[in-house]
């Protein structure tokens, strides 16, 4: 278990070490001139030479590297070229509400997809099993800022059971909530359709149909509690699919998270912001994958040892 | 491959799911002869007297949009962005995507481990933020959002090809060809390839709901194709502030981008399941 662990961990560090050097390469190699950028218009070229000499940028890239990877050690990602405030204060102060965001999304995306998944697979290959995985294609398939602004047109414009966006009470996050975890609920109730059909085919479960267990206490008792940690470990894989929702689902609902922040820097080409984002969101991603893959060895010895 | 066929037409939502991506890409196609009107076109009766877009009616089907353009006209324009970019994309990355896949399988070593490893790196990277950044970096137009799209989108492809790869290097009639002295690329081209055609065609369609998803994405955050040129996710972008009074200028562009994702995945679905019965009813 112990070189598992450390195993994974190195692999995460060395994905996280090649997610910078991407941001790095997209941050310094644009044609934009990032000196320039934070001087603004009407800096003489002796503003600019000496914000370029401050930021390092008259060094080799080697060296503006290893800078701006120390620099991220300190959890500092630059400054914003528009609003010359550090990105990440900016980020941390807008973290929360898409923390909020992500774990109402996951509500959602349990309650619709862990049901229709199980129910699924307990139908396979049957017409109910049919129409559940077109459904679940349905909402892979479903733009996810056309499912919100018709969400807010029913049931905020036309029905006003909910505000028609911003953040604060509990009724601002229902919508966009709902939007992400429809959507995702499509990817996870296949998923989790597919894992309970494995764990339906194993032979305890031949074992325990032919004692003559009822088939819902099989499925309810003998399947799923030996499918469900793995099933909701899925949750961290699907983090990729809430880094880029975020994005989207906080632009139409004017929520205050980082995927407004990054929302609002696209239309400035505020680069540094974007990255921080990307960067943030990177992590979240293989923080995820990580206990994921924790979770899914703690049942499943042959993963550590395969 | 015709046992495959016979399979796949049993498949009553896949072959529906056809018929759907034949339709709509014949009205892009011919596009310019069925339009009523002319999709830039801004009718001075296109707009409402207070100058608010006009509902479907008789006269503009589907309505018309904040600039007072035929909504209907607009959407098969549209069509044509969507399906060109997410066709484009896709073919492209589906290329990436298996040649990095495929040489990583064969060729394996430090080569392959290099590959595999930039994969899991690119895995890693929220594909719609990067997208976001290139876009918002290069200039966009038509051919540079086909090539962002599919620079973030080939990494699927590329996995599922060094898995198959992977498990066809250890056949003998691959070892037959190495010993007989045939060089990597002429293996991976005359005797691996062929092989993984039926997982390319399964790639080539479901990849194309997500290239087609990204598109309308980008274009929504005003990063994809700029406008006056028509495109799904832009015609929404550009009434996003009067979709209240005019939701028709959100539901139509969507219900059109949703049956086409929709209809790429149950066909991309199905095909898998006709050509691999052994992945039957599994993911």
């Amino acid at each position: 278990m112990f070189r598992f662990l450390a195993g994974r961990l190195f692999q995460s560090a060395f994905i996280l070490l090649g997610v910078t050097i991407i941001t790095f390469g997209l941050l310094y190699l644009i044609p934009v001139d990032p000196a320039r950028m934070i001087a603004g218009r009407s800096a003489t070229p002796q503003t600019v030479e000496s914000i370029r000499h401050q930021l390092g940028l008259d060094r080799s890239i080697p060296v503006q590297y290893a800078r701006y990877l120390g620099n991220l050690m300190q959890g500092d990602m630059g400054r914003s070229y528009v609003q010359k405030a550090r990105v990440s204060e900016l980020i941390a102060s807008r973290l929360p509400a898409t923390l909020q965001l992500m774990a109402a999304a996951i509500f959602f995306e349990l309650l619709i997809g862990l049901p229709a998944g199980i129910f699924a697979a307990t139908r396979r290959n049957r017409p109910s099993d049919k129409a559940v995985m077109v459904f679940s294609f349905v909402g892979v398939s479903a733009p996810q800022f056309v499912v919100g602004l018709l969400l807010i047109y029913v049931f905020a414009y036309q029905l006003e059971l909910f505000p028609l966006g911003g953040y604060g009470t509990i009724w601002h996050v229902v919508l966009p909530a709902l939007t992400l975890g429809v959507t995702i609920a499509g990817w996870y109730s296949r998923m989790s359709r597919s894992s309970m059909v494995d764990v339906l085919r194993q032979d305890y479960i031949r074992t325990a149909r032919a004692k003559g267990v009822t088939e819902s206490r099989v499925v309810l008792v003998h399947g799923l509690r030996n499918a469900i940690l793995p099933i909701v470990a899925m949750i961290g894989i699907d983090i990729g699919l809430y880094a880029q929702g975020i994005v989207v689902v906080e632009a139409v609902f004017g929520w205050p998270g980082i995927g407004q922040l990054a929302w609002l820097a696209i239309q400035r080409i505020d680069i540094p912001i974007i990255m921080g984002v990307t960067l943030v969101a990177a992590v979240g991603i293989v923080i995820g994958n990580l206990l994921a893959d924790i979770a899914t060895s703690l049942i499943d010895p042959r993963v550590r040892h395969g | 491959m015709s046992e495959a066929w016979r399979r796949f037409k049993k498949d009553k939502v896949a072959v529906a799911g056809a018929m759907v991506i034949a339709a709509i890409s014949m009205a892009a196609a011919f596009a310019p002869f069925i339009v009523p009107y002319d999709p830039y076109m801004q009718f001075f009766e296109g707009l409402t007297l207070q100058g608010a877009p006009r509902p479907p009616d008789g006269e503009f089907w589907l309505g018309t949009d904040t600039l007072g353009r035929d909504l209907f006209s607009r959407l098969l324009y549209g069509a044509r962005t969507s399906l060109i970019i997410g066709i484009a994309a896709n073919a492209a990355a589906v290329c990436i995507g298996t040649a990095f896949g495929a040489t990583a399988g064969y060729v394996g070593g430090w080569v392959g481990i290099a590959i595999m490893r930039f994969t899991d790196l690119m895995m890693a990277f929220p594909a719609l933020l990067l997208a976001i950044a290139l876009a918002a970096i290069l200039k966009p137009s038509l051919w540079i959002v086909v090539m962002v799209i599919a620079l973030v989108n080939w990494v699927q492809t590329s996995r599922v090809m060094y898995t198959q790869t992977r498990s066809l290097v250890e056949r003998d009639f691959i070892e037959a060809a190495r010993a007989l002295g045939a060089a990597w690329p002429r293996i991976l081209l005359v005797h691996i390839l062929p092989h993984l055609v039926p997982h390319i065609l399964v790639w080539a369609t479901l990849g194309i709901s997500v290239t087609v998803l990204l598109e309308a994405t980008l274009s929504f955050l005003g990063i994809g194709v700029q406008p006056p040129t028509a495109s799904w996710g832009g015609i929404i972008n550009e009434s996003q502030s009067y979709f209240l009074t005019a939701p028709w200028l959100v539901f139509f562009p969507g219900v059109s981008i949703l049956v086409v994702a929709l209809a790429f995945n149950v066909v991309g679905d199905g095909l898998r399941d006709a050509l691999d019965p052994t992945q039957r009813g599994r993911e």
